[in-house]
């Protein structure tokens, strides 16, 4: 009997890891990054865009939307949207410009000012959404208007232009700038360089001198956010308050608190992505960030989270970004007109929630 | 305490909404160990005591005891520390999520500190597998989405998962309604494996044979109005088909469609 039941359960899990590899939501994402991977280097393999400085360039375009990603897939799981992540970019990107440029603050200041301003923005987002019970689709389309327009009233009433720029000096002498901009493991790529593994440039450094900034951060971001969904009692509160809140909150999970932190999350992630921007470009333009919204939730939904709540993954969103990124800088190896780029993303968008929407019956199939 | 002695009562309990009596002077009482199942039609009051129960409301008048001593349920949150437990009929699981982590929503088991503190995984799944094992339901995995099970078996989660944190009381919101005959069996299986293992079962129905054989007392409903409590020998299943509203509404249907065959 014993044995038996040994076996029977043997056979039991084999099957079920089957099923539960199937029930990953990322699992969609993984097989796109392959495919895409696979008609790039057929496609574009000689290109040199497969060089070390290559790679980092999609991994950067990558590491943008993935940041944004990241935290918009927790929003997401959550069951909220956030539209106002674009605009946040373009409003922290002058709260940290014109306090330093314009009143003469040190760099520092102005970042943590951004970041504040980022908790207050998120917590608004929130507070109405939960408080209203409107969906946060309506209130954040709100707040994108409300901030972007801020953006540019403040900016010119201010200065009189719509791009603050002077800011690369201040940022070499800050202690929390490097923090944000420039690269790591520079002292690895040289040493690679000089082995002759990468391509060096005539004063004798390598082309790529390390590892961006913004890439550093996408990695950190979806390891922690993947251990706080996958490992911690708050992951769980975020998967219950979007797959079902009035249950969630039945069973004792503050759903509006987590909603709320969430939706500071997005603002934080953004506020994150437009200080690596204005210290990578020295300058603040009002118009950044327009459209980045979009690009997260692509990535988010590519990387199998469902727009409804309540499934999803931080990694996915992560597979998500890096096929956008690939793309977008593949099509421009591969000579194709680069108008093309936003045909495909539509169309990944569309087959992902396709995908998805079919996994999920699978998964939670009533017998 | 002795085990005669009820666990939770209500005394002449009274909730007004405005102007709107919807529930007028109500008593019962549940002992740990017995079903008591309430009975009533749509606009009975059901919905209204067990919001009173759980608290979700507070009386307007009345009392509401727990072991002789009057209580003041203040939230959901409040009735679950003094071990009422209410299990909603569609609104205690979330589907997409595994067992483990339905069973453990909201007090999810953690190992280690600080930033190090995670999620016991081994424990959860583990105890919510024996947990649904004590109440008669052997799950494959306890991984696998709630989303799979049927209809019987996510009521047993939620009923495990109410006796695994300590509820003396449960309180079921018609358990059964949505479900065909045999889910319907299995669920009045669980319930009977909860009051053997002591616990209070609060049975609300509109359904006398569901409730019927399951149920050591009954409380009426009507209108708002307790038509009385009665233990299961004192009263036959007829007795309690007529005393629910509809029970004389179905006779006189019935001789209504007499009439209008004859004709």
């Amino acid at each position: 009997m014993t044995v038996q039941q040994a076996m029977g359960d043997e056979r039991v899990q084999s099957i079920s890891t089957w099923r539960l590899l199937l029930g990953r939501p990322e699992l969609g994402a993984v097989a796109g990054t392959f495919l895409v991977f696979m008609f790039f280097l057929t496609v574009a393999g000689d290109s040199g865009m497969f060089s070390a400085r290559g790679t980092l360039s999609f991994l950067d375009v990558a590491a943008q939307v993935g940041i944004l990603a990241a935290a918009a897939a927790l929003l997401m799981i959550a069951g909220e949207f956030d539209l106002s992540i674009g605009s946040m970019i373009g409003f922290a990107g002058i709260v940290i410009a014109i306090p330093a440029v314009e009143w003469g603050w040190p760099l520092w200041a102005c970042i943590l000012l951004a970041f504040a301003t980022a908790c207050v923005v998120g917590f608004i987002n929130g507070y109405l959404t939960v408080r209203t019970g409107l969906p946060s689709f309506i209130v954040t389309l709100a707040s994108l208007f409300v901030l972007r327009g801020l953006t540019l009233a403040l900016t010119r009433a201010l200065t009189r232009l719509t791009v603050v720029s002077g800011l690369g000096d201040l940022a070499k002498e800050d202690w929390l700038a490097p923090f944000f901009s420039g690269y790591v493991f520079r002292g690895l790529f040289q040493w690679m360089g000089s082995l002759g593994w990468l391509q060096m440039r005539s004063d004798g450094t390598p082309l790529a001198p390390g590892i961006p900034m913004a890439i550093v951060w996408w990695m950190v971001l979806t390891g922690v956010f993947t251990w706080i969904l996958m490992q911690t009692r708050f992951g769980n509160w975020i998967f219950s308050s979007g797959g079902d809140p009035v249950a969630a909150r039945n069973l004792g999970v503050p759903v509006q608190r987590v909603k709320i932190l969430l939706f500071m999350g997005t603002a934080l992630a953004a506020t994150l992505l437009a200080t690596i921007q204005v210290l990578d470009a020295g300058s603040a333009d009002t118009l950044r960030g327009q459209q980045k919204e979009f690009e997260a939730i692509i990535a988010v939904v590519i990387g199998g989270t469902l727009l409804t709540g309540g499934y999803g993954s931080a990694i996915g969103a992560a597979f998500g970004a890096l096929i956008f990124g690939t793309v977008q800088v593949g099509i421009f190896f591969t000579g194709v007109d680069t108008d093309w780029f936003k045909v495909f993303m539509g169309s990944m968008v569309l087959i992902a929630v396709l995908f998805n929407t079919y996994v999920r019956r699978k998964v939670a199939a009533s017998r | 305490m002795s085990d005669n002695a009820s666990y939770l009562e209500l005394d002449t309990v009274t909730k007004l909404f405005g102007s709107v009596i919807a529930v007028s002077g109500v008593s019962f009482a549940v002992k740990l160990g017995e079903v008591h199942c309430l009975l009533g039609d749509n606009g009975a009051g059901k919905s209204t005591l067990i919001k009173l129960l759980s608290g979700v409301f507070q009386p307007t008048t009345g009392e509401i005891r727990i072991l002789g001593a009057p209580v003041s349920l203040r939230s959901p949150r409040d009735a679950l520390d003094r071990g009422i437990a209410t299990v909603y009929q569609d609104l205690a699981t979330v589907p997409l999520m595994s067992i483990a982590r339905n069973f453990f929503i909201g007090r999810e088991k953690t190992v280690g500190r600080g930033p190090l503190r995670r999620l016991d995984w081994d424990f959860m799944q583990r105890t919510a597998r024996e947990e649904m094992a004590k109440m008669g339901i052997d799950i494959r995995d306890p991984r696998q989405a709630v989303g799979t099970l049927s209809g019987g078996e996510r009521q047993c989660l939620a009923i495990a998962r109410a006796a695994h944190f300590g509820a003396k009381i449960l309180i079921l919101d018609e358990p059964t309604s949505a479900l065909g005959v045999h889910q319907a069996a299995v669920v009045l299986r669980i319930v009977a494996r909860a009051r053997a293992r002591g616990l209070g079962v609060i049975f609300i129905s509109h359904n006398v044979h569901h409730a019927y054989p399951i149920a050591d007392r009954f409380t009426m409903l009507n209108r708002g109005k307790s038509l009385g409590t009665y233990a299961k020998s004192d009263i036959s299943r007829d007795s309690v088909t007529e005393m629910m509203a509809g029970g004389k509404e179905l006779i006189d249907l019935e001789s209504e469609l007499r009439t209008i065959g004859a004709v």
